[in-house]
């Protein structure tokens, strides 16, 4: 029996941390991210891990990526300006096959916005954000007992395939209070790093026929290798004008695509017969449920399709489901980001509408339905 | 015997990016002889460096070396530094990857006084992009941004450190060489945050603008225009006139070391937990 907690959200994001191993935070306060790092603050310390309060989100980055070389499991916690800031390290951990997980509480607005109003208008750049194509994976709670388990989630899939890892998940979540289970320890699964078992002097960091994910080395192992943000070959060292290059982003990518059956992961409800559907992750997703439940009440035959991995994009399964309705609603907390991929998947095979808000509140139940209504 | 270079230096790893006079490669040497001075095992050494031509080195290098983003080393070594605290970490920059875009992550490294070594080649220019203005080079001196001589005003870079709160300073230049290797020795073996300003020359975008005729004349100018602190000290006013000390410019020893306060506390925590206080 695990233990019962009241938590708010970014706090649950914290102890899903911890419950994954994860000792080492860097950040930068921003609101509505901040409890994370004062949950760390707090709780670091007393388990022996480290806590570090940078002086940008942009050496909080960077803190967090040194600190996962150094064999730790690390975190950072920010919001949209600080998102921002965070972008061109998080391209150097992609490129450097450094894990860490990167949390973005998204508040509304582009530049400051609204600080403390919801927004889900940042999730093209949870995909898009740093230069240069790039993997990533991005994972969209919608419930503080998710954002526990996501997390966690998201630390193991940032070990596995050596990648960072983002999780997005709204302000209301956050800071939304909800009574969740902590696990035992082992009853989640907690996956570490693959590290390598040749001899110091056999061993290649970035050697593609190791498969897809090469086994990693920590700093101050014994494997003294060479890391660089540079396009670089097999054994780390810069390389230039070479078809190691366009394979090796090939490879990057694909580390993240042929694992699709692993990363991506949904909540389908009432989806079997459904008519019309929705597509909303995030507390978008919460009012959607509600609207359904309520379409199905007045004789609508409705279903939600709540992403909990939303990069890589549920693409087969949004195709699928665009096959067999008649229509797609797409509520989100931006002016129409999320519904060009649902477009983009399903082809014209049916009708698609969205819900846009950003005026600081969220998407409601009764506007979800009326759309519902409309596309049936 | 001469010195064993290739003790340290990777195997196939040369020859490096930097130009014929460029004097990068003196102060290379003169950091492998120091850390095998101090015998430090090249497991336990971790070398970050940021963005530009200085920051090439840490590839040449046999240790755990990170080559990070424009400016952004000391975050990443900050980072590995708090993981491994045990560990000897050592940044590697440039005048324009510290204290221009990197200027806010080295004063708060200064400030923090975490025990890491920084080593910052000011060649006065950006050199790896063709010679831009940087926060060091000198008034009226020509740059391909400033194409009539250059009208911002520079950072006295052990002026800054100090201010900022590092408690180790030294300035050394690369015509000094067998100074450097006591500067450096000195820096490592500090408890805390060390700065060394290493004066470099920068023939290919820096000298060829500015009237240095060759890579030589940097050096002699270098010769001419660095004294050893306790002279430079002794000197009336009038005559420090466009002189520089180098040496070792500043040391507080006794300082709070940041990762031996952080983990002091974790003890402190621990103990009080355990009913020992
Ligand atoms: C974010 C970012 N901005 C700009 C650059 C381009 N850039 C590369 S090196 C450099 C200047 C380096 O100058 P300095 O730090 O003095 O090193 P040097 O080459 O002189 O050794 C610049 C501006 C970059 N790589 N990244
Ligand atoms: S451009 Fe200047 S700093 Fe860069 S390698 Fe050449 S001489 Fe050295
Ligand atoms: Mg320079």
């Amino acid at each position: 029996m695990g233990k019962i907690k009241l938590l708010q959200g970014n706090e649950a994001c914290a102890e899903g941390a911890l419950y994954a191993g994860c000792t080492f935070f860097g950040g930068y306060p921003i609101t509505p991210s901040t409890e994370v790092a004062e949950y760390m603050a707090k709780r670091l310390p007393q388990i022996g891990g480290a806590f570090l309060q940078m002086e940008d989100e942009i050496a909080a980055m960077a803190a967090v990526i040194g600190g996962a070389l150094a064999g730790k499991k690390a975190l950072t916690a920010t919001s949209g300006p600080g998102f921002s800031l965070k972008q061109e390290n998080i391209g150097f951990a992609a490129l450097t096959e450094i894990p860490c997980v990167i949390v973005n509480v998204m508040r509304g607005g582009p530049s400051t916005g609204v600080p403390t109003g919801p927004g889900q208008s940042d999730i093209m750049q949870c995909r898009w954000g740093t230069h240069g194509d790039h993997p990533v994976i991005c994972l969209t709670p919608a419930y503080v007992q998710e954002i526990f388990s996501e997390t966690v989630r998201a630390f193991n899939l940032a070990e596995k395939y050596r990648t960072p890892v983002i999780i997005a998940f709204d302000e209301i979540v956050g800071h939304m209070r909800e009574r969740i289970e902590i696990p035992d320890p082992g009853v989640l699964p907690v996956q570490d790093r693959t590290k390598p078992t040749c001899p110091p002097s056999e061993y290649l960091p970035y050697d593609e026929s190791k498969g897809d994910v090469p086994p990693m080395a920590n700093f101050f192992e014994g494997y003294r290798y060479h890391v660089t943000g540079l396009n670089h070959g097999s054994d780390g060292f810069p390389v230039n004008a070479s078809p190691r290059i366009h394979t090796d982003e090939l490879r990057l990518l694909r580390k993240v695509e042929s694992n699709r059956a692993d990363i991506v992961r949904f909540e389908e409800y009432l989806l079997e017969d459904a008519e019309v559907a929705v597509f909303a992750y995030g507390i978008s997703g919460r009012s959607a449920k509600t609207a359904v439940e309520a379409a199905r009440k007045a004789g609508i035959k409705a279903g939600l399709f709540r992403p909990l991995t939303i990069w890589p994009f549920p693409e087969a399964q949004v195709a699928a489901l665009s096959a067999r309705v008649k229509g797609i609603v797409v509520p989100e907390l931006s002016l129409g980001q999320i519904i060009l991929e649902v477009d983009r998947c399903a082809k014209g095979r049916c009708r698609i509408e969205g819900i846009y808000r950003v005026d600081g509140d969220p998407i409601n139940p009764a506007q979800i339905l009326a759309k519902v209504k409309e596309a049936n | 015997m001469a010195f064993q270079y290739d003790r340290y230096i990777r195997g196939g790893k040369l020859p490096h990016i930097w130009c014929p006079g460029c004097t990068y490669g003196i102060v290379f040497k003169s950091l492998l002889r120091v850390v095998d001075t101090l015998a430090i095992s090249k497991d336990d050494i971790a070398l970050v460096s940021g963005i530009g031509c200085a920051s090439r080195l840490p590839g040449y290098v046999d240790f755990n070396t990170l080559h990070t983003t424009h400016g952004r080393a000391l975050g990443f070594a900050t980072g590995i530094k708090m993981a491994r605290p045990d560990k000897h970490v050592m940044v590697v920059s440039g005048d324009g990857d510290a204290t221009a875009i990197g200027g806010n992550h080295f004063i708060h490294a200064c400030r923090r006084n975490i025990d890491i070594t920084v080593l910052v080649f000011n060649n006065y220019i950006y050199g790896m992009t063709g010679g831009q203005y940087s926060p060091t080079t000198p008034s009226g001196h020509m740059a391909s941004t400033m194409p009539y001589g250059n009208v911002d005003p520079s950072f006295n870079i052990p002026e800054l450190a100090k201010g900022a709160g590092a408690s180790f300073v030294a300035r050394g230049t690369a015509y000094h060489a067998a100074g450097l290797d006591k500067l450096l020795i000195e820096a490592i073996r500090h408890k805390g945050l060390s700065v060394v300003e290493i004066i470099n020359a920068c023939p290919t975008t820096h000298g060829r603008r500015n009237k240095f005729k060759s890579p030589t004349d940097m050096l002699l100018w270098m010769k001419d225009t660095f004294m050893p602190v306790a002279a430079f000290e002794k000197l009336p006013p009038e005559k420090t006139a466009g002189k520089f000390p180098i040496g070792v410019l500043y040391r507080k020893e006794g300082l709070p070391e940041y990762c031996e306060t952080y983990y002091g506390l974790v003890e402190r925590l621990k103990r009080q937990r355990e009913g020992r206080v």
